[in-house]
């Protein structure tokens, strides 16, 4: 459970310094002079937009489920009983589409801030043409490993990896729909519009947040997290 | 203090909230059934809640039943009585509780307490309450599956859980897992809502400092709901992984009926951990809300603002912080290392404070009040007794010491029904008293409702209070029969039936209130825009009950907090909180 602290030690940290901005601290009704200043800690110059604290709420929610997983793996792991399955190489060449996807997508934010709405259709396209890759690949994977018999009743290391990389792909699959209904937003309009632009850079952030999980996922199941899983656990016990 | 010659400019409002558009229903269904309007979602969520509450109280009398009269009634087999124990402990928890504080209050209140029109994801937020239904059917059916709903108590403690042993080990226990996935699924997306309304939706001079204390513990409560849920939800997963592919996360190499699982090395304190780390936060998922909710009703139905406003919105924060790493109190006897439990010993003692420090002041804003004993005052205060009773006994428990022989009896069992059984269940009805003429127009029976309180508040002492003492005399929780047991006299089982009969009576009495909430639907005196005369923003909308949009045409502008009571020099004992600032005034 200490990658959930950590995690929540972060969140926590985030949101009271965001607290302490907002002037949760202070005591207006006490301070003397003129009063006309005293709502300093309002809002910014342009607050954020509503999807986008939606999606960093949702991403601290999704982020807290990956983390508890992770916990859950290290804690596992302890056991006797607990043998990795050996790791497909169709993973690195995933890892290498994933991140391609991620840069795609940011590629479309820079083209959709200079409103080229032709750029960013193609580099839309691109991302998800390469999630989509991503996403067979990891199926390519799971047919591999169930083909040399390591099934998911054999071993919980196995049954982490499928669980692991399946909730993962879920996400991803989700993020495609949002990404197909952005695509069509794209094409439909005639010019790359404020709120066209916030969609594709929720996208982008979206995937940033996924690639960075399955950047730190894959190092927990080909072993280089191993030194920090026997840390977590000797904290606890 | 103030320059009394610019008035307009006392407490100028920050930036101006953009106005939205409205989603407009088109039809009867989409305007009552599909509905995207947060009040009528609210109204979709509480009703749900309550119906499966009702479900759920039906169990506890079967509960009740067996344990004063063992084997005298014939449908009360152990089966039965397991499966009860279990449908209505999580029911109560999570489908009853958690949705009607968050679904119900934090829908209908949430919008028109920070002056938005409405939620702002309207279509994710009513998604939230269908999936929240089929979460609440998926899990009744499990009474018509064969081998009926899980018996495993409502922790779901793998391996028991899943074995042939336990009743509804077949469907019951799939269905429970999948319903409670599909529960969090549906929470996620309402509480998505709830947290990022009260981020961005505020209206102008709406500072997070000027919200009411009960947008203030709902939002707190979203927000470590949608942090704790997660951990209810990997638990379920992984165990339902178990179950149906047999793979090992938590199940151990055993033997069951002579017969060699395949099961491997699995662990069940895994689970446990996952699961109280949902379960912990749980409780106060439930709390916070109800404090909120509480602090607003004193501070109306006395005529003062609320005591140490800012302490009260620290005491909530520092609760939420608190209460994500005390899940290991529930853990005790599980043979964790000493030093792991004294540090959960530390924090759960720790969260005395801020709580101790809410106490205070309820109590400080009640001196020197100008008390209106009116029903939802009269809820508040039966709150304020009951949960310091339950907070009490919890020091108790959070202590390992202490713990360790009073764990799995019935003190634990008296202890969480006084704190957050009945002491938020009194909130809801105080709640339901005071927003009711705000939701219908019309105002409930007060004599009704008195006397609903007195039976309901007196009632449940009477249940809950004995069982402190059968737990201290050693009387386990959750067992079917006692049977002839040395350490347990035989007036503990007097007391038992004493207990159920009242119990019985307590929970047909909850008649009167359903009785007066549909009698004043339609026969209720009218009850006007506001009348509690109370500040916050809700009771100042232009229609009552509010309609789509709820503002009419022009948000409300706010210029100071929701507790404006007793104002000197103000016209009448209280100022809106969107009424232009008076001359000279400076509220916070």
């Amino acid at each position: 459970m200490s990658v959930m602290g950590l995690f929540f030690v972060f969140i926590a940290t985030v949101a009271v310094m965001w607290l302490v901005r907002q002037g949760v601290l202070e005591s207006p009704w006490l301070e003397e002079g003129e009063v006309a200043h005293y709502r300093r800690a309002g809002r910014a110059a342009e607050p954020p937009t509503a999807g986008r604290v939606g999606l960093a709420v949702f991403l601290a929610v999704a982020g807290c489920l990956f983390s508890l997983l992770a916990a859950a793996f290290f804690m596992r792991g302890d056991a006797p009983d607990w043998q990795m399955p050996p790791i497909p190489g169709v993973l690195w060449v995933n890892t290498f589409l994933l991140a391609a996807s991620s840069a795609a997508l940011q590629i479309a934010v820079f083209a959709a801030r200079r409103a080229d709405a032709e750029r960013v259709k193609t580099a839309l396209l691109v991302g998800a043409v390469t999630a989509a890759l991503f996403l067979i690949g990891q199926i390519w994977a799971w047919r591999e490993l169930l083909e040399l018999r390591f099934f998911a009743s054999s071993n919980a290391a196995n049954a982490f990896f499928y669980l692991l990389t399946g909730v993962h792909a879920l996400h991803l699959i989700g993020g495609l729909v949002a990404l197909a209904r952005t695509t069509d937003k794209v094409r439909g309009a005639e010019r790359v519009t404020k709120a066209l632009t916030t969609r594709v850079e929720l996208c982008a952030i979206y995937w940033h947040f996924l690639l960075f999980v399955w950047l730190l996922m894959f190092a927990m199941l080909i072993g280089w997290a191993d030194g920090f899983g026997a840390i977590c656990r000797r904290l606890l016990s | 203090m103030t320059d009394a010659s610019v008035p307009q400019n006392v407490a100028p409002p920050p930036a101006e909230v953009p106005d939205v558009d409205l989603y407009h229903a088109h039809s009867w269904i989409t305007k009552y059934v599909f509905s995207q309007d947060a009040k009528v979602i609210a109204i979709q969520y509480a009703g749900t809640a309550i119906t499966v509450g009702i479900l759920a109280l039906v169990l506890s009398w079967v509960i009740r039943l067996q344990l004063a009269f063992p084997g005298a009634i014939p449908f009360i087999d152990a089966n039965v009585y397991y499966q009860s124990v279990t449908m209505h402990g999580m029911i109560m928890v999570v489908y009853m509780l958690t949705a009607i504080f968050l679904g119900g209050f934090g829908n209908y209140l949430i919008p028109l307490m920070v002056g938005a029109r409405d939620m702002v994801f309207p279509y994710v937020n009513m998604l939230s309450y269908w999936v929240y239904l089929i979460a609440t059917l998926v899990l009744v059916s499990s009474y018509f599956f064969p081998g009926g709903p899980t018996g495993a108590g409502w922790t779901l403690y793998p391996p028991q859980s899943i074995l042939t042993g336990t009743p509804g080990h077949e469907y019951g226990i799939i269905l429970m897992l999948v319903s409670l996935i599909l529960f969090i699924v549906g929470f996620t997306m309402g509480g998505l809502n709830y947290v990022v309304t009260v981020l961005q939706a505020r209206t102008r001079g709406m500072t997070l400092m000027r919200m009411p204390l009960t947008v203030w513990g709902i939002f707190a409560a979203a927000v470590m709901a949608l942090l704790a849920f997660p951990g209810l939800f990997v638990a379920c997963l992984m165990l339902l992984l178990d179950r149906t592919l047999g793979t090992s996360f938590f199940m151990p190499s055993l033997v069951e009926l002579g017969e060699r699982k395949d099961y491997v090395g699995g662990s069940p304190i895994l689970f446990q951990h996952l699961f109280w780390f949902f379960g912990h936060p749980e409780v106060y998922i439930v709390a916070l809300p109800a404090f909120g909710i509480v602090s607003d009703l004193i501070s109306v139905h006395a005529r003062k603002n609320i005591f140490g406003y800012k302490m009260m919105v620290w005491a909530i924060i520092a609760i939420g912080v608190l209460s994500m790493v005390v899940w290991g109190h529930h853990m005790y006897i599980s043979g964790m290392d000493p030093w792991f439990g004294f540090f959960f010993a530390v924090t759960t003692l720790a969260i005395a404070v801020p709580t101790a420090l809410k106490v205070y002041n309820w109590v400080l804003t009640l001196w020197h009040a100008d008390i209106h004993f009116t029903t939802p005052m009269l809820f508040a205060l039966g709150f304020l007794v009951t949960f310091v009773n339950g907070g009490i006994t919890g020091l108790y428990l959070g202590n390992v010491i202490v713990d360790v022989p009073l764990s799995a009896t019935l003190f634990v069992v008296a202890h969480f029904h006084m704190v957050m059984g009945i002491a938020p269940v009194l909130v809801i009805f105080g709640a339901i008293y005071h927003w009711y003429p705000k939701i219908t127009g019309r105002m409930m029976d007060e004599r009704l409702g008195k006397i609903h309180f007195w039976i309901t508040f007196l009632g449940a002492y009477a249940i809950f209070f004995p069982m402190h003492y059968l737990g201290v005399l050693g009387m386990p929780r959750r067992f079917y029969e006692m049977g002839e047991t040395a350490f347990v006299p035989a007036s503990a089982a007097t007391l038992n039936i004493v207990i159920t009969v009242i119990a019985l009576a307590v929970g047909f009495a909850q008649s009167i209130f359903f009785y007066n909430l549909f009698k004043s639907l339609k026969y209720g005196a009218p009850a006007g825009g506001n009348p509690w005369r109370a500040a916050s923003l809700e009771w100042q909308t232009p229609e009552t009950p509010p309609g789509h949009g709820n503002w009419g045409q022009q948000l409300p502008v706010v210029y100071r907090w929701p507790y404006a009571y007793s104002v000197p020099g103000a016209p009448e004992d209280y100022l809106p909180q969107n009424a232009p600032p008076m001359r000279g005034e400076h509220s916070p």
